[in-house]
């Protein structure tokens, strides 16, 4: 009896598990996603994977798809949880995965050494390791538009053509105290040097993220004149909540893209006015394109979002920005391999191949949405733009010009970065470009 | 009917104290052995290798030194997360100072690291007991958390702060490192998983273990036996640590293959303590079952609706999931606080006899 019932239990978990492999749909294009609608971060995580989905069902309901084939977007639930993210990643990866948008630092790390052995192309799109930017070294990473590193010399440009220049300033930079957040480090101190300016730091721990008042304290003593800020989730509602307690003048305080979408910034409210972040990705539904997602998605109850106001919000369009690129990633694959059904190689040459000018969003359906994404074999960060956009106590107004980075100085220490990480690695795969 | 002892007699003391008295107990674990060994390996899908078993697995190797600790020698915990990651940490350190030792064995060698380190974090236990170890062993959890972020020596200077797992082979086969395959690294985490499992049994069935368990049930009355407080309670965090820190290089190595310090915080610590709760303090049985309750079930759970043909959004799966295991940690603890080891001891005793129980 008890032998049966073991053996039963055996049996039974195997076949289920065996039943468990997806049913390969030959004729799709995968497109995974590993989301977080739950969790710490599922303020941020939500509107992503909304956004995403939303622009690649609008391909699928308006244009049929790409080249004709129907695009499959199965979800996986991390919970911004990196083992459940290699969970995730084994669960979709079977059946024709063309492209992983992992959404998390420590996700993306785990991806980025099994993508050569799996050919499935990572595309961090803006966030993980900065050191994939070059293509040399990373062949199967992507992370257009614009690296942590090169987004930090933008706003440091910015900083420089306001108040006569940023010589002799003190430039305040809090962080969340992880990964992510010390990775502008290097480059924040070596630019210090050949800019003229000095660097205070306030590292927030992650169990810190929503009591500052200490971490403000110093910053009052410090006084800079500047605070840039690489925050995330509950982090950045603190902190300018904070700042403005302190009376720190909020329009010198400068976030990144991840510390300047609305759901940080609709707590704070009205206190919150003035305060500055970059951005890559436009606001708002004034894009032909996103008229069409409210047109053929959100009003047909295709979508996930819950009201139609979350269209057109800074992390939706994010997400909307991430499937722009991997749809054309797919076109220009589509191209190259003269095959609609395509490969993640395929995939990799088309997101290698990207290619997407002024002229291009426009036709896109996005004119003056962002900045024109170029990757080559060499640059796998391609172009490096962002705006800086403004909070005006109820929403974002995008108050400067496209600010390319310091290319002359980032890419040198992408370089270094990149011959560090293949250093131990002595059968690391790469590429060479001409 | 099967499940009966009649007929099997014991002549001997040795046969009297065998861990495994009855013969069909012996069948059972060479059959799960034979399972775990040819079954698996031969028939699982990747998936299910990658994302059950070896996770399982490792779970199981640290939640049977936390029960060693906690359920053996009574002393709570919630610094395993932590020492998982000075295992996990000392193995990085140890495969790149020395590349090409075995990768294997110092993945084992890494123990003794979290050992020592978690011998210094015992050291309060001969102090205090309870609550305010508890306090003490979460403050060396915040402190080595510290240390991994803090000290850039611990993951060679990376711009990333991570350990990322390199390539080794042994013998010619791939082990580690994105290239290795799934049936290799978990034969390899089965092998040690199973070995140290034998050796836990023996340790708790030996001398030592029987200190440890004096020390739980009363460490007054040890003490005048003769039990020495300081040895029973620093071995036991030795080898606990041990235990954990070997699991915690085999979650980067043979698992994960990069991993930050959040792998290791407070959560991980919080989710082995559940691990040994519902499994069954005491137990090594219990480690298993709670183990695969705390990480099979939700990823089982996760592939149901997909396997009946629903399609409800990934968001709700979680939540649902949620519900179904914080409901049936609560159910389990109400019908048997003493977990699922007792359960499965009880219904062992119930078939025994069946079907005249008395």
């Amino acid at each position: 009896m008890f032998m049966k019932l073991a053996t039963g239990t055996v049996a039974l978990a195997l076949a289920a598990t065996l039943q468990m492999a997806p049913l390969s749909a030959a004729e799709t294009l995968n497109v995974p996603s590993l989301t977080y609608r739950t969790g710490p971060f599922a303020g941020a995580g939500i509107p992503i994977a909304n956004g995403f989905s939303d622009y690649l069902t609008m391909l699928n309901e308006r244009d049929g798809g790409i080249g004709g084939l129907k695009i499959v977007n199965p979800e996986c639930e991390t919970g911004y949880n990196s083992q459940k993210g290699v969970e995730c990643y084994e669960a979709t990866k079977g059946d024709g995965a063309l492209v992983y948008n992992p959404y998390s630092t420590g996700i993306t790390l785990q991806l980025i050494p099994k993508a050569p052995v799996d050919k499935i192309p990572v595309l961090s799109m803006g966030y993980g390791l900065s050191a994939t930017a070059v293509g040399e070294k990373f062949p199967w990473g992507f992370n257009y538009p614009a690296t942590y590193w090169s987004q930090m010399s933008s706003i440091l440009k910015y900083i420089d053509s306001k108040d006569g220049g940023i010589k002799g300033k003190k430039i305040g930079f809090i962080y969340l105290d992880v990964g992510y957040g010390k990775e502008p480090i290097p480059l924040l101190d070596a630019l210090s040097k050949s800019m003229g300016f000095t660097v205070a730091k306030f590292p927030v721990g992650v169990k810190e993220m929503q009591s500052q008042s200490s971490h403000w304290l110093k910053v009052r003593k410090e006084k800079p004149d500047w605070m840039i800020m690489w925050g995330f989730g509950a982090m950045n509602a603190t902190a300018i909540k904070e700042a403005a307690k302190i009376k720190y003048p909020l329009d010198h305080f400068i976030g990144n893209w991840w510390a300047g979408a609305n759901a940080d910034l609709d707590p704070v409210g009205e206190v919150g006015k003035g305060y500055i972040a970059a951005n890559m990705s436009g606001n708002g539904t004034d894009f032909p394109a996103i008229q069409d997602v409210l047109k053929f998605v959100v009003d047909k109850g295709l979508s996930q979002v819950k009201d139609r106001s979350e269209v057109g919000k800074v992390l939706y369009n994010r997400g909307v920005l991430n499937a722009v690129v991997v749809a054309e990633g797919i076109r220009l694959a589509q191209k190259i391999s003269g095959k609609a059904a395509i490969t993640g190689s395929d995939m990799r040459d088309g997101l290698e191949a990207m290619d997407i000018s002024a002229a291009r969003w426009k036709e896109l359906g996005f004119e003056g949405f962002t900045a024109p994404i170029k990757s080559t074999c060499k640059d796998h960060a391609g172009g490096g733009s962002i705006f800086l956009q403004q909070w005006n106590g109820s929403s974002w107004e995008r108050i400067s010009d496209l600010i390319p980075p310091m290319t002359d100085i980032v890419r040198p220490m992408l370089l270094a970065a990149a011959d560090k990480y293949v250093a131990d690695k002595p059968d690391w795969q790469t590429q060479a470009c001409e | 009917m099967l499940y009966r002892e009649s007929g099997q007699f014991k002549t001997n003391y040795k046969q009297d104290s065998a861990i495994f008295p009855i013969l069909q107990d012996r069948i059972a674990i060479m059959f799960y052995l034979a399972v775990a060994f040819i079954v698996i390996p031969i028939f699982g899908s990747n998936f299910f290798i990658d994302s059950m078993m070896i996770p399982f697995l490792i779970f199981t190797l640290a939640a049977i030194g936390l029960n060693i600790l906690t359920g053996y020698t009574g002393q709570i915990s919630l610094g395993s997360g932590a020492f998982m990651g000075v295992g996990a940490y000392s193995a990085y350190k140890l495969v790149t100072i020395f590349p090409d030792t075995n990768v294997i064995l110092l993945i084992v060698l890494s123990g003794f690291f979290a050992a020592g380190i978690g011998m210094i974090f015992g050291l309060p236990s001969l102090r205090i007991k309870g609550f305010y170890l508890v306090v003490t062993t979460l403050a060396a959890q915040f402190f080595l958390e510290w240390a991994f972020i803090r000290i850039p020596w611990l993951y060679n200077y990376n711009d990333s702060g991570a350990i990322e797992v390199p390539r080794r082979e042994v013998m010619n086969v791939i082990v580690t490192g994105p290239e290795a395959s799934s049936v290799t690294r978990y034969l390899i985490v089965l092998s040690i998983v199973v070995v140290m499992t034998w050796i836990a049994s023996n340790l708790i069935h030996g001398r030592i273990g029987r200190s440890w368990m004096m020390i739980r049930d009363m460490d007054i009355a040890a003490e005048l036996i003769g039990v020495r407080p300081l040895y029973a309670k620093i071995s036991a965090f030795a080898v606990s640590s041990f235990y954990c820190g070997v699991a915690g290089a085999m979650m980067v190595f043979l698992w994960l293959g990069a991993a930050e310090v959040e792998s290791f915080d407070s959560n991980q610590s919080f989710l082995l303590l559940f691990m040994v709760i519902i499994g069954g303090l005491g137990s090594l049985v219990g480690s298993y079952l709670g183990a695969a309750f705390i990480w099979m079930l939700p990823v089982v759970l996760r592939a149901l609706p997909k396997l009946f043909g629903l399609d409800i959004n990934t968001a709700t799966v979680e939540h649902i999931n949620f519900m179904i295991i914080g409901a049936l940690i609560v159910f389990f603890l109400i019908i048997e606080p003493n977990g699922m080891a007792r359960m499965w001891s009880m219904l062992k005793q119930k078939l025994r006899v069946w079907p005249f129980p008395y």
